[in-house]
């Protein structure tokens, strides 16, 4: 069977049907009954199965080219003329590969810790899947949108269902935040559909726009994607988010629907809107650094462990919209494009790392039901293998050579330094703060004496938590030791990507 | 006089023939087995349905010397109407049964209704519209205080009477004041006079104009005058809530497209601005309002008012895309609306009326498809991908931004977001809360199967809408 001709509709799709196949059959509302155990073999059998056909995306990816591959084009919507249009570049190839595979490990995290309604949690996991592998492989504005919005459901019932005691609140910000956050992305798509009379990503980038309209437009979309990211000041929502979510969600949600911002702004704001880019950059640089510093200096003062690596994750995405708008105040192309590459790195590092934490959160939390920071100490003595884990994801959280979270936020400290050393020297201090913070929380919970007696009757990992984390520590030393695949990956899309950018957009100058 | 004369009538005479049947039938039919008005009435509007079908062409002809006319947008809304009075039926039956309501009055107003609603889809002069509107309007008074024992019905239905007997005056004075400046009653030779007198572009045709404005304003339930809607949706039964809810809200767009756009389509400058008032005062009100009710169909009212907010600003746009996205919305809204309603009657039982928005506290654990199938009516009203009311939001989005109106598109999302609130509270409660109630539903099959029917029609127009809209755009585009 050849499949480079749909193999993207494949990934989109086979998880979205995989789910709603769970969703029909059900459990009878019975965690324990046969039927929610197949229901689980089921989840796992279909996102195995995805992250394997994903295998053969990477395998088969072309990394000489900049142009999109695995390309699938068909009418949809003729009034409109949208398009069901995918495509790969390698940009969003490895962001549908990070999907791909934390969604396996999220699954068998949750295998026998969620009691309620398993069938329909997985099926859940399964949809949400599928929608964001579609983010990312929409070549389409309306298929993206839909994609994008579509995703939000799923994760809204996660949170509100399987979530906390705060739960409902949580959820509610999350949805109306990053529902408001993306509309008037919508009217922005719709102004564009009226200039080139398609939703094609292509054609938007190609249509000359004032510079008044592209800051118009610039400034819808950092809306929809800095709450996503989310950049300071609209990261309200994410720490009440991942501190109310079960397990899997905060996974999910810090693994990969964060990166849906970064990702929007090198997909659309930077080639269709270069010149509104480079008027707003200044700004962007400065939301950028006060994510590294001021919430840097916010998640040192945390006490719950979730709300800390939340916080840590706002800090670390800061370095991602940095890489990304750094470009215009650097001269020559190497720095620029170290920038760019640092960003996209730094999020696929982020993905596993800080999907590592909060799984290493998680299986406290089920251990001993509390995420406050006071409530641990000496871990490491009834759970040493674990607290071995935990301190390595921990390491790569604090940007420690060797780990992966060390590539990304090197490359764009370089990069920055290019620039001015000011923007250096404050994102240097992610070195230091990343350090206190995550050292200091590891040292509290894992290190000293055995805190109380619920530390001191803890059980290590069991075999599937040891697979999980095991994997995830794994791949964090891979990319931290041998970034290159996934650098050449991206090399000659990142090349054009900035050929692109340079060049305005205004009208008359092309 | 030969019958081709009168054959652009055909689904109304044929309904008007299948009515009498209903009504005398009805008189001989014993109480217990009051389900044969039922089937008679649902076998009605299958042949009226096919007679639209078979009848159908692209061609506009006249009839009754021009006051009537039938066109591929009057044969569009006269089958969606019979269609989603059909659904309205069936949920109601197995409702209407263990309450003790299953009488052949409602069946037979039910039709009667129709008939008002499909005049006016045909009409082509002033006085048949009126016509039209009379005959549905009483019918639907009369419905709302079926249940004759009810102070709460009979309350609704008075108020909705006397506030509706006053916008029928209105739109009267207001026809009065056209025909008197214009000299004739049918819609295109007032387009013609117009056009050939611009002198007549002045005060008293404004002031009339104005008239007609509140009167289509009260039907649509647009805001300022919409303080019957909550009043009268809470006050009915819930089949007779489903009932207003939906079709007329067709036969709504009918009175305005005939009125303002086939009538009055060149004085578009003078109209546009009143409408853009009214739209975006039900936006928003319709929007803030909803959020603060605590009893799903006054909820579910006030997202009516909000709904139609948008229609109307379709409308406002003047442009053959708009009344299109227009025409989008109202069949779609309608669609979602039959379905909430639908599940409104669903969870009441005897005695016992699901009217409060914790009634559907842990619907998920009770029955987690129609759960689901709730979860798709209300992100379908929110306005969220891929369930089909996004699809019409952004239909009329953007004949609002072709139509240069960008702030108008800013303020329309935001007043979704607004919205998405309320929608999304029904779904917590029926995801995140415990039950309160575990009785089981007390349906028949057929009653669940259009239910879920409905609901997967919702998210199937949202996936492939592309043959919808085309058909709406022509269906203008011929008319």
């Amino acid at each position: 069977m050849d499949l480079t001709h749909n193999i993207l509709s494949i990934l989109v799709w086979l998880p979205v049907f995989g789910g709603m196949a769970l969703l029909m059959v059900g459990d009878g509302g019975n965690a324990t009954s046969p039927r929610a155990a197949s229901m689980r073999m089921l989840a796992l059998g279909v996102s195995t199965l995805t992250f394997v056909l994903s295998i053969f995306l990477y395998s088969s990816f072309d990394t000489a080219t900049a142009s999109m591959q695995f390309v699938e084009r068909a009418p949809w919507i003729d009034t409109f003329r949208i398009e069901y249009y995918l495509g790969v570049d390698g940009i969003s190839a490895p962001l549908i590969l990070l999907t791909t595979f934390i969604t396996p490990l999220v699954v068998v995290a949750g295998w026998d810790t969620i009691k309620s309604r398993p069938s329909q949690y997985f099926a859940a996991f399964l949809i949400l899947e599928g929608l964001m592998i579609g983010v990312f492989a929409a070549l389409d504005a309306f298929l993206f949108y839909v994609f994008w919005e579509a995703m939000l459901v799923p994760m809204f019932l996660i949170i509100g269902v399987w979530g906390g005691e705060r739960r409902i609140y949580a959820t509610l910000k999350f949805f109306l935040y990053t529902f408001l956050g993306s509309v008037l992305m919508l009217v922005s798509f719709i102004y564009l559909y009226g200039k080139t009379g398609d939703f094609n990503f292509f054609s938007f980038a190609d249509v000359p726009l004032t510079l008044l309209e592209q800051q118009l437009i610039f400034l819808s979309f950092l809306l929809a994607f800095a709450v996503k990211v989310p950049m300071w000041p609209v990261h309200t929502w994410l720490p009440d988010a991942h501190v109310e979510a079960p397990t899997g969600g905060s996974v999910i949600l810090a693994a990969i629907m964060l990166k849906m911002g970064g990702y929007g702004f090198i997909r659309l704001s930077l080639p269709m809107l270069p010149d509104g880019s480079a008027y707003f950059s200044g700004l962007m640089i400065a939301l950028s650094l006060i994510a590294v510093v001021y919430i840097g200096l916010v998640a040192l003062m945390q006490t719950d462990m979730k709300k800390l690596i939340a916080y840590s994750s706002i800090a670390h995405m800061g370095f991602v919209t940095l890489g990304f708008f750094l470009l215009w105040s650097i001269a020559g192309d190497t720095g620029a494009e170290l920038g760019m590459t640092g960003g996209i790195v730094q999020m696929i590092s982020h993905g596993l790392v800080s999907g590592a934490m909060f799984l290493c959160v998680g299986v406290l939390y089920d251990r001993v039901h509390s995420r406050k920071i006071a409530d641990y100490g000496g871990v490491a003595n009834t759970m040493p293998v674990f607290a071995a884990f935990m301190v390595l994801f921990a390491m790569a959280n604090a940007g420690l050579p060797g780990t992966s979270g060390f590539v990304g936020e090197f490359m764009v400290i370089i990069a920055s330094f290019k620039a001015n050393v000011w923007y250096a020297f404050f994102a240097a201090t992610t070195l230091v703060l990343g350090a206190a913070y995550t050292l200091w929380m590891i040292k509290r919970v894992v290190y000293g004496e055995i805190g109380n007696k619920n530390v001191a009757e803890l059980q290590d990992l069991n075999r599937r938590e040891f697979f999980v984390l095991g994997v995830l520590a794994l791949s964090v030393l891979l990319v931290g030791l041998w970034p290159a695949p996934l650098v050449d990956m991206m090399s000659f899309t990142v090349d054009q990507l900035l050929d692109q950018i340079a060049q305005s957009k205004l009208p008359g100058t092309r | 006089m030969n019958l081709s004369q009168i054959s652009p009538a055909a689904p109304e005479i044929t309904l008007t023939l299948m009515i009498c049947v209903v009504l005398l039938a009805d008189l001989f039919v014993p109480q217990e087995k009051r389900v044969i008005t039922f089937w008679l009435s649902i076998a009605s509007l299958a042949v009226t349905a096919w007679v639209i079908v078979v009848t159908a062409s692209s061609a506009t002809t006249l009839a009754f010397d021009g006051s009537y006319v039938s066109d591929p947008l009057s044969r569009l809304m006269k089958l969606c109407a019979t269609g989603i009075v059909g659904v309205g039926f069936l949920y109601a039956r197995d409702y209407l049964q263990q309450n003790d309501l299953l009488k052949g009055e409602y069946y037979l107003l039910g039709l009667f209704g129709l008939l008002g609603m499909m005049i006016m889809m045909s009409a082509n002069s002033l006085l048949t519209m009126y016509l039209g509107l009379e005959t549905l309007s009483l019918s639907l008074y009369a419905l709302v205080a079926f249940e004759r024992e009810s102070a709460k019905a009979a309350e609704s239905a008075m108020k909705y009477f006397v506030l509706g007997a006053i916008a029928s005056g209105a739109l009267l004075y207001g026809i009065s004041w056209v025909y008197g400046v214009t000299g004739t009653l049918h819609f295109h030779e007032i387009a013609e006079v117009i056009r050939q007198n611009p002198g007549l572009n002045d005060v008293p045709l404004w002031f009339g104009i104005a008239f007609m404005i509140v009167g289509i304003a009260f039907k649509f339930g647009a805001v300022p005058f919409h303080m019957w809607l909550p009043d009268v949706y809470q006050g009915a039964r819930s089949p007779v809530t489903l009932y207003i809810a939906t079709a007329p809200k067709i036969a709504a767009l009918a009175l305005l497209f005939r009125i303002l756009v086939d009538g009055l389509g060149e004085l578009h400058g003078v109209w546009q601005g009143m409408i853009m008032v009214v739209a975006v005062l039900s936006l928003l009100i319709g929007n803030i309002v909803a959020i603060a009710q605590s009893n799903i169909k006054r909820m579910l009212g006030y997202s009516a008012i909000a709904h139609v907010g948008f229609i109307l600003l379709a409308v406002f746009t003047g442009s053959e895309t708009g009344y299109a996205a227009a025409l989008f919305y109202t069949l779609t809204y309608i669609v979602m609306a039959a379905g909430a309603f639908g599940m409104v009657i669903l969870l009441s039982r005897q005695g016992f009326e699901a009217e409060a928005i914790r009634d559907f506290k842990g619907l998920n654990a009770r029955n987690p498809w129609f759960a689901l199938m709730m979860l798709f009516f209300m992100f379908g009203m929110a306005g969220v991908p891929p369930w089909v009311g996004f699809i019409a939001k952004l239909n009329v989005i953007n004949a609002v931004l072709e139509a240069g109106f960008p702030g108008l598109a800013v303020l329309m999302v935001l007043a979704s977001v607004v919205g998405a609130y309320y929608y999304l509270r029904v779904i917590w409660y029926m995801y995140f809360d415990a039950p309160e109630d575990r009785s089981v539903f007390q349906s028949q099959a057929d009653t669940r199967f259009v239910l879920s029917l409905n609901g997967i029609a919702v998210l199937a127009l949202g996936i492939l809408p592309g043959w919808l809209l085309k058909l709406c755009i022509d269906v203008i585009g011929h008319s």
